[in-house]
């Protein structure tokens, strides 16, 4: 009888007694945003589920997916590479190579038809026949839809498989495709950003494993529970914000005290994405903290929306082929106006209602900036 | 039937073709093929890009102070150093000084990255070509801790610490589900390492893997994420206030406390396991000599870490600046990125066209129309290739030439510059490592003198990691709080035409940007990147490339099983996303430079 380690054992190895190990398993629970009745059921999964295999596929990208991955401080990514999936091909870790390697995705097909995850990091490219991408030989397209074919479902790591990221920026000289438009008959589960953070990553993992289903998604396909809000909208500047205290440039006072970086082109307001509330390698900042505005980087065609110190956020109709200086001269206004707007809500809600303040809910937030619903 | 190339190998295709694609470990596609003898001996490499992204075309007509960001998603593995690269060239090209603050701090972060990147690859990306995890099951976890004790005071080395692992290990093999060490090469013969050593770097996989996101805890502060920090032309983001209020946005107290903390543990962790570690796989692999390729005969490095702000003189450069070719250390030639005729890209063998393929063009000249054709001996089909023909166009990588050399860049390249240059720093950790392992300088030129170069280099950093940190909350103290210069923030202070050229020693070597501003925008950028030199095909006068040196005349244990080969293409520790190349959708031309 094959012995696999379980969460709980990991645990319980690493010195964890049953007590904390529940407690562990209520405050994910409460995390997660479920009724306390659903604890019973992370015990549980914990406690008794094997691995799932997971193919980890590598199109066109720069494997910061990966290495955000590897960052992951709870859980830590040992536990679950040994203990909670089974990553049997993943290009850059793996042991085997060539056909040792490409063996694996027909056995994984095989054995586990229908009950294994396919990650993806990176995209397919389809000029020049697909072979501006070439693995084994073949286009990077045929190995993705191969393994796609008899997955139980896909996760698309990070910007590149989500939306094209920045080999599909203009003009996408490759032809680079998000993942979603060359797989349509699997539900996929998005997790933009460039890269996506390593505790979201191993978050949807253990959701996946956890609750045997996928966690409930946006309009635009991505975990509701850590895309549902801007940046801006629990941003530990944001009191700035609302008071009109703003850094004006590089390294002055306002920078030096910690001002709002709207001005130095922040794409706060308009970038869904758990940065100012996870923060990033296991909390230690996220960019406005050091001083840097979002670039919105988990936000579809990021790249395109004029430069990243403009305090301007584009909408889909103007291309890069459009002077992004005229785009600022006819957005910034809009845009300027709708975040104010905005503002001016939030202070009115301050005012009325001060337990709901800075939250938006998932389903209005969209419509407050007026673009991108 | 052998050819011999102008840079001295004899290549003879008449033995057996072994395939190997996809090469993993590495960061992004790269295929090899080798021809063995009948003594499996390799007597042809053939190196092949199978990826490009097209970034440079990308770049064209956007605003220089965002390149940093484009350019920083070439490469998520050696994260930040494209950025830095970046921000030199347009500082280069419009004249922007930096302040002290922010030359310690970007020190600080490519430190940061050398120290994590190094001790990644070693643990993550080349220790399965050396260790064998099945064996380590057969290990005595005492005798594994007495082994451990005798060559580091790290603390975790008890006998019950190994045991806890080798059980780990083993309920992990007996549940039948290998994750990675799937079909793997266990067992293979070229594996020398005795169980206890098997088991020792196994735990000391789990513990790097564990402890490499503590490292990158720096770029987070600085920077505000790893991977991809932020970056700022004219400076650094991060502003800098020890007294004043509202100091949790800035760098204060308990950010430099967190820095230096994280750079105490990473000196503790690089001194006390890795070069142990390292050196006490190597004293197992000494007579294996394979690998040495170009590291005797053509070496690169552009120097880095400068010490002074604005300064980029060589002098100035901790890390060593120079051309050694033809294998003479006597002299270090004096590398000009600025001279047309130094360094030029070939494409005869490469996926692109030029108007005459027999000549190279400078990046600042550089030409890319792409021409995904292959060669008549090609087997298989355009989408389906099984042989490629190297007689041909075989790669997307193109050829990189110093005055017409194919060179090896990256840590085994530094050390032996420093080395050749005499500098203490460098020449006295070589002569005790080989001291150490009883070995001639000879042996520093091979797969295992290239991956012992980047640990001394990964120990060099770290001190350095200190270093920049001491000096930077020394300038605070003598009143200097600046980051930024924005003298020329706005593009309307710029000229209305500037061209600039920045560099860096990523991980893996030489890194040259060259960028061309035109009213305010970007009208040409080329990246030539450190894989591009070690990745390099065959070039018009049929010199091979690095990475096809190295695979030269070495002995495969099992033919089927490309173990040496991944060795040795792991030594050099490949990164394909970044040697990528500008392409055109059509097929038109593209970024053409006039050079005034």
């Amino acid at each position: 009888m094959p012995t696999t380690e379980t969460f709980y054992e990991v645990m319980r190895r690493q010195g964890i007694t049953r007590r904390s190990f529940l407690k562990f398993c209520s405050l994910t629970t409460a995390a997660l945003g479920l009724s306390p009745a659903a604890a019973a059921q992370v015990v549980e999964a914990m406690q008794t589920k094997p691995r799932i295999p997971v193919l980890w596929l590598h199109g066109l990208e720069c494997t910061c997916c990966s290495e955000s991955f590897i960052r992951s401080a709870h859980p830590l990514v040992k536990d679950v590479v040994l203990s909670m999936i089974s990553l049997d091909y993943d290009d850059t870790i793996m042991a085997a190579s060539g056909h040792q390697a490409e063996a694996i995705i027909h056995e994984i097909r095989e054995k586990y038809r229908g009950n294994y995850i396919l990650a993806v990091e990176g995209n397919p490219p389809l000029n020049q026949d697909g072979m501006s991408c070439i693995i084994g030989g073949r286009p990077f397209l045929e190995q993705l839809k191969e393994a796609a074919a008899d997955c139980k479902a896909v996760i698309a790591w990070g910007s590149c498989a989500s939306w094209g990221c920045v080999q599909a920026a203009h003009p996408n000289p490759t032809h680079a495709v998000p993942i979603h438009q060359v797989i349509h008959d699997k539900p996929i589960i998005k997790v933009p950003g460039c890269p996506p953070i390593a505790e979201v990553m191993t978050a949807v993992i253990t959701y996946l494993l956890t609750f045997e289903r996928i966690p409930e998604l946006d309009r635009q396909g991505r975990p509701k529970m850590f895309y549902g809000q801007r940046i801006h909208d629990k941003c530990y500047r944001r009191p700035h914000f609302d008071a009109g205290q703003f850094v004006e440039r590089w390294d002055d006072e306002g920078a030096r005290r910690g001002y709002c970086l709207y001005k130095m082109g922040c794409k706060g307001p308009t970038t869904y994405n758990a940065c100012s509330t996870v923060r990033w390698n296991n909390g230690v900042s996220f960019p406005i903290q050091s001083g840097h505005g979002c670039i919105g980087c988990s936000e579809d065609g990021f790249w395109d929306k004029g430069s990243f110190y403009d305090h301007v956020t584009d909408t889909r109709v103007f291309g890069i082929e459009a002077n992004a200086d005229r785009v600022g001269l006819v957005a910034a206004g809009t845009v300027g106006a709708a975040v104010a707007a905005h503002a001016t809500v939030s202070a009115y809600k301050r005012i009325s209602k001060p337990a709901t303040f800075g939250d938006s809910e998932p389903g209005e937030s969209k419509q407050q900036t007026g673009d991108r619903s | 039937m052998s050819i011999q190339t102008p840079n001295g190998f004899t290549l003879d295709t008449s033995g057996t073709r072994i395939v190997v694609d996809p090469v993993t470990r590495i960061e992004g596609h790269l295929r090899c093929e080798v021809n063995l003898d009948e003594h499996n001996v390799i007597r042809n490499a053939v190196s092949s890009g199978t990826m490009w992204r097209a970034l440079e075309v990308i770049l064209k007509g956007r605003d220089p102070r965002d390149a940093w960001a484009f350019t920083e998603r070439i490469c998520g593995v050696c994260t930040g150093t494209h950025a830095l690269t970046s921000v030199r060239a347009v500082e280069d090209a419009l004249g922007i000084q930096i302040p002290e603050n922010a030359n310690s701090i970007r020190n600080i972060m490519q430190l940061t990255l050398q120290s994590h990147d190094h001790l990644v690859h070693f643990y993550h990306l080349h220790a399965l070509d050396w260790v064998d995890v099945v064996s380590a099951l057969n290990a005595d976890p005492k005798a594994t801790s007495t082994l451990a004790q005798s060559i580091s005071a790290w603390p975790q080395s008890s006998p019950g610490w190994f045991r806890d692992v080798q059980n780990r290990l083993k309920r992990f093999v007996e549940s039948g589900q290998l994750g990675p060490f799937m079909n793997g090469y266990w067992g293979n013969p070229a594996y020398k390492l005795p169980p206890e050593a098997n088991l020792m770097a196994v735990a000391h996989y789990l513990e790097a893997l564990d402890f490499q996101r503590e490292i990158v805890k720096i770029h987070t502060v600085y920077g505000g994420k790893n991977p991809h920090p932020n970056w700022l032309v004219g400076g650094v983001p991060c502003a800098i206030n020890v007294d004043g209020t509202g100091a949790v946005g800035a760098i204060n107290m308990e950010r430099l406390n967190l820095v230096s903390s994280i750079i105490d543990r990473t000196i503790d962790f690089i001194d006390q396991v890795y070069i142990p570690d390292l050196l006490a796989i190597a004293s197992f692999y000494k007579d294996w000599t394979f690998g040495g390729g170009l590291s005797s005969r053509s070496v690169m490095s552009y120097g880095d870490i400068p010490e002074r702000a604005n300064d980029d003189s060589a002098a100035n450069q901790l890390l060593p600046r120079g051309a050694i070719i033809n294998g003479n250390l006597n002299e270090v030639h004096e590398v000009n990125l600025r001279d047309p005729e130094q360094i030029q890209e070939f494409v005869a063998h490469s996926w692109y066209s030029y108007k005459d393929e027999n000549k190279g063009l400078h990046p600042w000249d550089g030409v890319t129309e792409p021409n995904f054709v292959l060669g008549p001996n090609t087997k298989g089909t355009r989408t389906n290739i099984q042989e490629i023909d190297e007689g041909a166009k075989y790669s997307w990588i193109k050829a990189p030439r110093w005055r017409g050399h194919a060179m090896e860049v990256g840590p085994l390249a530094r050390w032996v510059i420093g080395y050749a240059q005499g500098t203490p720093e460098f020449k006295e950790p070589v002569e005790k490592v080989l001291t150490d392992l009883n070995l001639p300088v000879e042996a520093l030129f091979s797969t295992l003198g290239r991956t012992a170069a980047r640990g001394l280099e990964a120990s060099w950093a770290v001190h350095k990691l200190r270093y920049f940190q001491d000096k930077l909350v020394a300038n605070i103290k003598a009143g200097d709080s600046a980051t930024a210069n924005i003298t020329k923030w706005d593009p309307d202070t710029w000229p209305r035409e500037a061209r600039g050229v920045g560099t860096t020693e990523a991980p893996r070597g030489a890194l040259g940007h060259w960028i061309v501003i035109e009213n305010g925008r970007i009208e040409n950028y080329q990246a030539v990147v450190p894989t591009t030199w070690n990745g390099s095909p065959r070039d018009p006068a049929g010199n091979i490339g690095a990475f096809e040196a190295a695979l030269m005349n070495t002995p495969v244990a099992v033919a089927d099983q490309p173990l040496e080969i991944l060795r040795t293409l792991h030594s050099f520790d490949p990164c394909l996303a970044c040697s990528t190349h500008v392409m055109s959708p059509d097929g038109q031309e593209l970024t053409r430079v006039k050079v005034r």
